[in-house]
């Protein structure tokens, strides 16, 4: 196996009295998909912004890219070459997608404020390479042609690639997608998720995935995390985890979960 | 894995207007505008006078120094531009720059300065010091206020801009107090001496000023400091996450806008020859602040385009509506009685009321201005595309398909026609369908 490009220990985070998170060991190998699922209110999104830098964890520590990501504001952990998107769409709704994407080459950018006002050739050909880096991303993302729209004026699919192809402009090594595919119908849904597959298989880049839809996750994941109340209650392939009678039971509850044991047992 | 690699998304095909943003066509005609702009401003205080002369000499006072008032204006709209329009930061109290510009003249240069007896500098070496002092302000303003946001930075820079001219009022022994720090030493360039009526020449100056401005300001906003100050006001969270630096972008921006303002204090002060503090009171943030919303926030023309109509009418205008208004006041004749045999005037409530709109009116209607502006045309008189789109997207969604459909040469019917034959085929087509269904189950 090789490399992990991000290793979590032993990672807590309360908020007052509710621990959001608890104890969670957590590792990304480098060029991989890792889900992370659980029921509604499982400390996945709580998980993302211990990484993200929004939140500081109460304990433990996160290494990336044998680093640890310590007291860093979230742009910091974007510069290490972490990027994400987020569950409710947050593009800049009146910027066009090409200006998107742009942004989020800002940390791979050097320009400056005298640099800005003297437009030096070095500063001409920075631009230039960025916006042909935007336009290749779009493309990528399958959003050629629509460089020029106003990011709210796309439709909703759209919409979620554009914000893969923002992410994908800070030259991520670790993309954290929290669900992707949430709102969208089974075809967008397919295309989104090879998408995510040539993310990872075309440029390399390692995928943190939040996803609710089961399909998704079993069709591309490599590993699959299982989170319940802060908790980590489960962990392996995705076929492991399909099987796994704890997960079943947190997803649905005590009494189906022995059933389709009794079930097992029976055949 | 290959097959997912060449399969591309489908992208649909359907006719849609130009873009909002074609690049060269907008570059070209932003120079096309700029050039005459410049030209026309040039010829401004040449012509001025002769034209405006024709609507009777009583309406129209000195040309000159409305202009030059006006370029300050723009100078001031440009800069709080940058804070409001580009990075979305709400401030209130931008006057407060002016006065610091305008001040730090006055420290460095005129002979009541309580440093003359130590040092002065001439007034081009002072006025990119007071340039970089009302940098150094903005940033210091912005640094506690980074995690507000919208009201609540509002009201702490209108605070702000509350402290700095009282400061100046209270400060008697350092600033001459509310009678004004005086004796600016003023500049001469090449032999030429600037005075306080030296008109045209100050006019001169303020508009390279302007002009450097706009084009600095048209470079940063067309850059990755430009984009990130947009990033910043659409959404500061996903800024952030994009790798934005928030602190530093917004200090940026505030020190860059404070600067502006810091230029204008600078210049206005010194072809005045004076600083007063009640020039730069509340009205003056208020008054800039409606200019870049009247123009059209985030737009560098409409920007400019609010700060001519919002001076101009402040001060022509509106002294010649509050003119009429006292004209009629005038008209209206009091009537004499004998009350116990004293003569007495009858007291008039409309002559009154008239009397007080023709002498103290300005406000009033400034404010009406403002009211039909925003009632009417809430995203200005230029505004940048994305802001017209941002208030009218509902409209223009709308219209769109029609649009198409009567833009379409094969489609021969006129729009009204097509409007209500469209609706029915696709009624007719449901029906079809529907029909099929039911025949299918029978």
């Amino acid at each position: 196996m090789s490399q992990n490009l991000l290793e979590a220990k032993d990672i807590s985070k309360n908020f007052g009295g509710i621990t959001a998170v608890q104890k969670v060991d957590f590792n990304i190998p480098e060029r991989s998909i890792v889900s992370l699922i659980g029921p509604n209110g499982a400390g996945k999104t709580t998980f993302f912004n211990l990484v993200t830098g929004i939140y500081m964890p109460s304990t433990g520590q996160i290494t990336f890219d044998g680093k640890p990501l310590e007291n860093l504001q979230p742009h910091q952990v974007t510069k290490r070459g972490i990027a994400r998107t987020f569950q409710n769409i947050r593009l800049f709704a009146n910027m066009t997608a090409l200006e998107n994407v742009l942004v989020g080459e800002h940390s791979r950018l050097k320009t400056g404020m005298f640099g800005a006002v003297l437009r030096t050739s070095s500063v001409k050909a920075e631009e230039k390479r960025a916006r042909d880096k935007a336009m290749e991303l779009l493309a990528f993302v399958g959003l050629a042609g629509k460089e020029d729209e106003f990011a709210k004026n796309l439709p909703y699919g759209d919409q979620r690639r554009l914000e893969i192809a923002r992410a994908m402009g800070t030259d991520p090594k670790l993309l954290l997608l929290d669900e992707p595919t949430a709102g969208m119908n089974p075809n967008e849904t397919a295309t989104l998720t090879r998408l995510v597959d040539r993310v990872r298989h075309d440029r390399g880049v390692a995928i943190l995935l939040i996803e609710h839809d089961m399909k998704v996750v079993m069709e591309i994941s490599d590993r699959v995390t299982v989170l319940s109340f802060g908790r980590k209650i489960a962990e392996g392939l995705p076929e492991e985890i399909k099987t796994n009678s704890e997960v079943i039971e947190a997803y649905l509850g005590k009494a189906y979960a022995k059933s389709v044991g009794n079930e097992k047992d029976k055949g | 894995m290959a097959e997912l690699k060449t399969r591309p998304a489908p992208v649909p095909n359907i006719p849609r207007p130009a873009g909002p943003f074609n690049r060269a066509n907008q570059e070209r005609t932003k120079i096309v505008g700029f050039t005459l702009l410049a030209l026309f401003f040039i010829v401004l205080p040449f012509i001025s006078k002769p034209v405006l002369q024709l609507f009777g000499p009583t309406v129209f006072g000195d040309t000159a120094s409305a202009v030059n008032t006006t370029l300050i204006f723009i100078l001031l709209a440009l800069g709080l531009n940058i804070v409001v329009g580009y990075a979305g930061l709400l401030d209130l109290g931008y006057a407060a720059f002016f006065a610091i510009g305008a001040y730090t003249m006055g420290f460095l240069t005129a002979t009541q300065s309580p440093l003359y007896k130590y040092f002065h500098v001439n007034f081009w070496v002072a006025l990119p010091i007071s340039f970089l002092a009302a940098a150094l302000f903005g940033v210091l303003l912005g640094a506690p206020t980074l995690g507000l946001k919208g009201d609540y930075l509002a009201i702490v820079t209108l605070g702000f801009g509350e402290i700095v001219p009282i400061t100046f009022n209270n400060l008697t022994d350092v600033t001459g107090g509310d009678s004004g720090l005086a004796g600016f030493i003023q500049p001469d360039l090449f032999g030429f001496q600037f005075t306080s009526s030296t008109l045209e020449a100050w006019y001169l100056v303020t508009l390279a000023v302007v002009i450097l401005t706009i084009f600095m300001v048209r470079r940063l906003v067309d850059s990755r400091i430009g984009r990130a100050w947009m990033a910043m006001r659409e959404d500061e969270i996903a800024a952030s996450a994009m790798g934005i630096d928030l602190v530093r972008t917004k200090l940026l921006a505030f020190g860059l806008g404070a600067s502006f303002a810091g230029f204008a204090g600078a210049i206005y002060a010194n072809s005045l020859g004076s600083a007063n503090p009640s020039s730069f009171k509340f009205d003056v943030s208020v008054l800039v602040l409606a200019m870049i919303i009247l123009g059209g926030m985030g737009n560098l023309w409409g920007v400019i385009a609010g700060a001519v109509a919002l001076a101009m009418s402040d001060r022509y205008v509106i002294p010649f509506l509050t003119e009429q208004v006292r004209k009629v006041a005038d008209g209206i004749k009091l009537e004499n009685k004998l009350v116990d045999g004293v003569l007495t005037t009858e007291p008039n409530v409309l002559k009154d009321i008239l009397t007080n709109i023709g002498s103290n009116s300005r406000l009033l209607v400034f404010g009406a201005i403002l009211v039909i502006m925003m009632a009417l045309r809430p995203e200005g008189l230029f505004p940048s595309g994305r802001r017209k789109m941002e208030l009218h997207s509902a409209t223009s969604s709308d219209l769109q398909p029609f649009m198409s459909v009567s833009d379409d040469p094969l489609n021969k019917a006129d729009d009204a026609h097509s409007l209500t034959y469209n609706p029915s085929t696709n009624e007719a087509s449901l029906r079809d369908e529907s029909d099929r269904s039911k025949d299918s189950k029978n």
